[in-house]
């Protein structure tokens, strides 16, 4: 076999695939996004044709000539399809990228060109979760998106990119093979079961087996695998292995081995007796006396779970003014509830870690995280290991969305390497993506509104209950994230919010972009529009009578925020843009006989998490002249190492050729809390920002002219916090005979203050809209009566496609934040969120009737509109509101 | 992925050599195979190697495409011209990447009995006859349409190997149509309606292959008994989406 030109020699294993074969020979251009040949991210050339390297057999290719990506080109000279990848900046993370360019080239005539026609039949077995696909379509048309400059508000190129396009860039595991033992997990059957009997001996006799881990060998430590600032923050409800198994797919036992083959045929061996207990599967049941209890063993206050005695990991009930008084006084009142589906986050790369010992025994773990000292912290907490004994860095990340602000495969890694001496691997399938990692949390969320004859508001009420699965990682936190600035948006002097978390024997949900707001955001946003029609007025025009502007205070259902500000107000100029730009009536015409519909959602965010997000960053000018950046933020299509570039380049008054970012390493930095809620620009930006500064002071008052390197800090801890906004808007057509919805316009309006990178920001909208795409029409992860997860690969699920995803006209509010580095604010999370509400808005105007439930797939959207034709759409009538409870808000 | 269970690859040259030893199991373009864990297999013997031709046009002018033509042959392959347009869009119906398309087969689409198995859809929707090589020796003939039985079923009896499917001179002949209807624009089919002549065959938004009159269509519909529900479709969409189809397709075939 020829490998990229290199003779490759040895025989693969009967039943191997290509993409393994390749990987074990250090060809790991070729990733694993799915292993089932549906994502394209292992994409080679044999023979010149394009094949899915996970789905050919290794045999096969042996007398052939294999390309990947890193054959085509090199980072200084490479192909034409991967110049274009470069000039459009046609990746994020970049996992899928090697794939994309080995299937463009083809494609591709010799410069690269590839015809554009059919391009969503022909790359839709190529998967992307970052981009939304806009920029890798520029890419495949030849665009430039990139500026010559890399001035800081220029659409400076990714430092990775030349890497990425080229199949060198290394994520978590590309690394060399040898000598590394596999870790396999054996998963629950039973979705609520205690483990009455393991027998590990007949596993552990295998040749090859080197360590059985079973709850017996899990240290007695309660912990959570949600990460925040403070492990205060999400329950301790979780042990490593537990003898107690709450939902089907948790792990059971570990088996560690030579290969991964020895490691699943030793799985096999395994012997488990279980004595299986009543489940609760729906949230509604699980509130419900007499239901089966999930954590009823645990201490509320030692675990922190609000109510274990009735599945309730957190709640709040809290009313500001007087609801009833408020609903009373109403000219109009509306009310409804809705329900979000679960998602899977499909990062292209799936959970997965290595670790080792050091030279000096101190333990190395390599993970795929957005949130290295958190894992640290953790796993020395987990452990019971001085922090200093443990080192978590990163790869580059193949995507996280939040999925990897969990601790899901570090804590196996670790103890296998404590108890082996030896390096120890475990990588997620993505079958175990879907079964065993936790995804978006579902929620049912009933809203009721009232307003005076103008549209003004004179009440709020929101009732939501999220199902956090059998596990309450971010649990409580998506809870009080998802009620929180999807309320305070709207002036309301009567706000009342009764929100509760439960437990349940599914999979486990986490965090997930947009951490909850989106789920509240489809309640509230599709309850006001219905607001606006009773009223008379447009979607827009409730809004700006309703939201909140400088001066007033974000209030929920308790006493006003008092770290949150605003630091730059561009709602009002998002709402505008918007409006304006569906007025023009522009966009792909509907087809005769079908249904059009408008609609729009605006949101708020904050800039920054709550309850602490703290960044230590150094910048250092080397004696060669270079500047190294040390931040512990890690890269994973965020493009935070692009802004770190950018902001030190403008603050140092330096090329940002010369400017490189060691990051994703707790010893490169010493402490940061992480990349998540949307923090890589405002907070670990801020403290390079606040780095790049004190070393111009030092070098300004003459510290270095001996020519040895000089070392700026800077922290930024989080506080005060600023709010970003976004508006969505769609023109849709839907064909009532099919359901088939086309989106005809879309346009994202949104306010990130001052834009560091024009292009970057554009792809972080691009995505977040993708996403919003996929969760209001496609995604649902499907769990069965038994609490099997029905959904357990991509082709059984629908990440969007290519040709599911229209571009979508990104326009940019013009503020200056007083907070953020150089006026920016956070932009990462956000685009998500208002977009199922806006579709949802837009299907309600087509079809007359109104969508409670997401997905809005086709078929769901057919019956919408039979019903539509068949009868009115039943009026819910107004609920009176409960007997009010002393206001009581849990803070987690 | 890899199917660790795997130890032996046979490559047969001759018809003998298909008797499969226990845990034995065929493969022919391999795509279905390694994207599925396959607990119990350990051995695979590789179709591929017995040379059949892709696609053969018989004596009596019956078109026989061979279970190993991948579906990028067939597309290709200028025998196949009078039914290009239809070949076309069922390839374009599977829902894998073009790319699967170059190793995928017509034979193991058909075998593998997936409801919206696209190459299902095209054979069964043209009449062709399976061919089936028994363990004996001998060989025998049955519809695809009825070789398919349900979801993950076939006919196939243990020992049993799929040669080919023949296309009858006759559906070579007459006016055919195709429309498919899914979750999404390039997602997984949820209704496949082919019409060649008189013949209405729907696929997809069954358990199995239903093979309609044109001229009684209604009443046809109205009997299906098997509309599928899987997480790509619920069965009264598929239904009301099949019927809507099918008219449309008789209509193109009447015009």
């Amino acid at each position: 076999m020829i490998v990229d030109g290199r003779p490759v020699t040895g025989e693969p294993r009967p039943g191997q695939c290509l993409r393994t074969w390749l990987r074990e020979q250090g060809t790991t251009a070729v990733k694993k996004g799915c292993d089932a040949g549906d994502c394209g991210a292992c994409s080679v050339l044999v023979d010149g044709q394009p094949v899915h390297s996970c789905v050919h057999p290794a045999v096969r290719a042996v007398g052939h000539e294999v390309t990947t990506a890193a054959g085509l080109g090199t980072p200084e000279a490479p192909s034409p399809v991967q110049q274009r990848f470069l000039d459009a900046q046609g990746f994020q993370c970049g996992f899928c990228t090697a794939g994309y360019v080995v299937t463009a080239t083809a494609l591709a005539e010799e410069d690269g060109t590839v015809q554009r026609d059919g391009l969503a039949q022909a790359f839709k077995g190529n998967l992307c979760r970052c981009t939304g696909y806009r920029s890798i379509r520029d890419a495949l048309a030849g665009k430039t998106n990139v500026a010559a400059t890399g001035a800081f508000g220029c659409s400076t190129a990714a430092p990775a990119g030349r890497r990425l396009v080229t199949g060198r860039e290394h994520f978590t595991l590309d690394l060399p093979t040898e000598g590394v033992l596999h870790a396999k997990l054996l998963a629950s059957p039973h979705p609520h079961a205690r483990i009455t009997r393991i027998d590990t001996s007949r596993a552990e006799a295998l040749p090859g087996v080197h360590l059985v881990l079973t709850h017996r060998d899990a240290p007695d430590v309660l912990y959570s695998t949600g990460r925040h600032d403070s492990r205060l923050d999400d329950p301790d409800d979780t042990r490593l292995l537990d003898d107690v198994v709450r939902f089907r797919g948790q792990r059971v036992a570990v088996v560690v081995a030579d290969s991964v083959a020895v490691a699943e045929q030793a799985l096999g061996l395994l012997e488990v007796e279980y004595a299986v207990l009543p489940a609760v599967l729906d949230p509604e049941e699980a509130r419900r006396p007499g239901a089966p209890l999930v954590h009823g063993e645990k201490s509320p206050t030692a675990s922190r779970i609000a109510d274990p005695s009735r599945n309730v990991v957190a709640q709040t009930h809290g009313e500001v003014g007087d609801v009833a008084a408020g609903l009373a006084a109403a000219a109009h009142r509306v009310s409804g509830t809705w329900r979000t589906s679960r998602v899977t986050h499909a990062a292209m790369e799936t959970h997965g870690a290595r670790g080792w010992l050091d030279e000096d025994g101190r333990l190395v773990v390599r993970s795929a995280t957005q949130v290295p000292f958190l894992v640290r912290d953790e796993l020395a907490h987990v452990l019971d290991l001085d922090p200093d004994r443990v080192r978590v860095v990163t790869g580059r990340v193949g995507g996280g969305f939040g999925g990897k602000q969990e601790m899901l495969v570090e804590d196996v890694v670790a103890l296998a390497v404590l108890r082996t001496g030896r390096p120890v691997q475990l990588e997620l399938t993505r079958e175990e993506q879907f079964t065993m990692a936790p995804g978006r949390h579902p929620m049912r969320v009933e809203v009721e509104l009232g307003a005076d004859a103008e549209g003004v508001l004179t009440a709020i009420r929101l009732d939501v209950l999220s199902d956090t699965g059998a596990y309450g990682n971010h649990g409580p936190g998506v809870m009080f994230h998802a009620c929180h600035e999807s309320v305070a948006l709207y002036r309301c002097a009567n706000k009342r919010v009764d929100a509760e978390a439960v437990y349940t024997h599914n999979v486990p949900a986490g965090a997930f972009r947009g951490y909850g707001l989106g789920q509240v955001l489809l309640g509230i946003e599709s309850a006001l529009d219905e607001l606006a029609r009773e009223v008379g007025i447009s979607a827009t025009e409730i809004r700006r009578r309703n939201v909140v502007r400088p001066g007033d205070e974000f209030v929920v259902n308790g006493p006003p925020d008092t770290d949150l500000v605003f630091g730059s107000y561009g709602l009002d100029q998002c709402l505008d843009l918007v409006e304006d730009a569906l007025a023009r009536g522009d966009g792909d015409p509907a087809p005769p006989g079908w249904l059009v519909g408008e609609g729009m959602a605006p949101a708020m965010i904050a800039t920054i998490p709550p309850r602490g997000h703290h960044a230590e960053a150094t910048v250092t000018r080397e004696p060669d002249g270079t500047v190294t950046v040390g931040v512990g933020t890690a890269e994973f299509g965020n493009g935070t190492a692009t802004v770190h570039v950018q902001l030190v380049a403008e603050e140092l008054g330096i090329d940002p050729a010369l400017v490189r970012v060691r990051g994703g390493d707790t010893d490169a930095a010493t402490y940061d809390t992480g990349a998540f809620g949307s923090t890589g620009s405002v907070v670990a930006g801020g403290a390079v920002v606040a780095a790049a500064r004190d070393l111009r002071a030092q070098l300004d008052a003459g510290a270095g002219t001996d020519g040895g390197p000089v070392v700026g800090r800077g922290e930024h801890h989080g506080s005060p916090r600023s709010v970003a906004f976004n508006v969505h808007g769609v023109r849709v057509a839907i064909d009532p005979a099919t359901g088939e919805l086309r989106i005809l316009r879309s346009v994202h309006a949104l306010d990130a203050g001052v834009v560091i990178n024009p292009e970057q920001l554009r792809g972080q909208v691009d995505g977040g809209v993708a996403q919003g795409i996929g969760s209001a029409l496609l995604e649902d992860v499907r769990i069965a009566g038994d609490g099997e997860v029905t959904t357990r690969t991509f082709r059984g699920y629908r990440v969007p496609q290519m040709g599911d995803v229209p571009t979508t006209e990104v326009l940019f509010a013009d503020t200056h934040d007083t907070l953020g580095p150089h006026g920016a604010k956070s932009m990462s999370e956000a685009p998500y969120n208002p977009v199922a509400p806006a579709l949802a808005n837009a299907v309600r105007d087509a079809l007359g009737v109104r969508p409670h439930e997401l997905p809005m797939t086709r078929d769901r959207l057919w019956r919408l509109a039979r019903n539509a034709r068949s009868s009115t759409p039943p009026s819910t009538p107004p609920a009176t509101p409960p007997a009010t409870p002393p206001a009581t808000q849990e803070e987690p | 992925m890899d199917l660790n269970t795997v130890t032996s690859f046979r490559r047969p040259t001759a018809r003998e050599d298909l008797r499969l030893g226990a845990g034995e199991t065929l493969l022919a373009g391999g795509t279905w195979l390694f994207s599925e864990p396959q607990p119990g297999t350990t051995g695979l013997v590789d179709l591929t190697t017995l040379g059949w031709p892709a696609v053969e046009l018989l004596e009596d002018g019956t078109l026989r495409i061979g279970a190993t033509c991948t579906v990028a042959e067939l597309v290709g392959s200028p025998l196949v011209d009078p039914l290009a347009p239809l070949v076309r869009s069922a390839a374009d119906a599977l829902l894998m990447s073009f790319k699967i398309q170059h190793a995928a087969t017509v034979g193991g689409n058909i075998a593998l009995a997936l409801p919206a198995g696209a190459m299902t859809s095209l054979t069964a929707g043209l009449g062709g006859v399976a061919v089936v090589w028994t363990p004996d020796g001998g060989e025998r003939r049955e519809p695809v349409a009825e070789l398919v039985r349900g979801v993950g079923t076939t006919s196939l009896a243990a020992g049993e190997v799929l040669r080919a499917v023949d296309v009858p001179p006759a559906a070579l002949a007459v006016r055919t149509a195709f429309r498919r209807m899914s979750l999404t624009p390039h997602g997984r089919s949820a209704s496949v309606v082919v019409g060649a002549g008189d013949r209405i065959t729907v696929t997809a938004a069954t358990t199995r292959p239903v093979v309609l009159d044109a001229g009684r269509l209604e009443e046809g519909l109205a009997a299906v008994d098997c509309w599928y529900d899987d997480p790509h479709g619920a069965p009264d969409w598929r239904a009301a989406v099949t019927a809507t189809l099918a008219r449309e397709v008789v209509r193109e075939l009447g015009a």
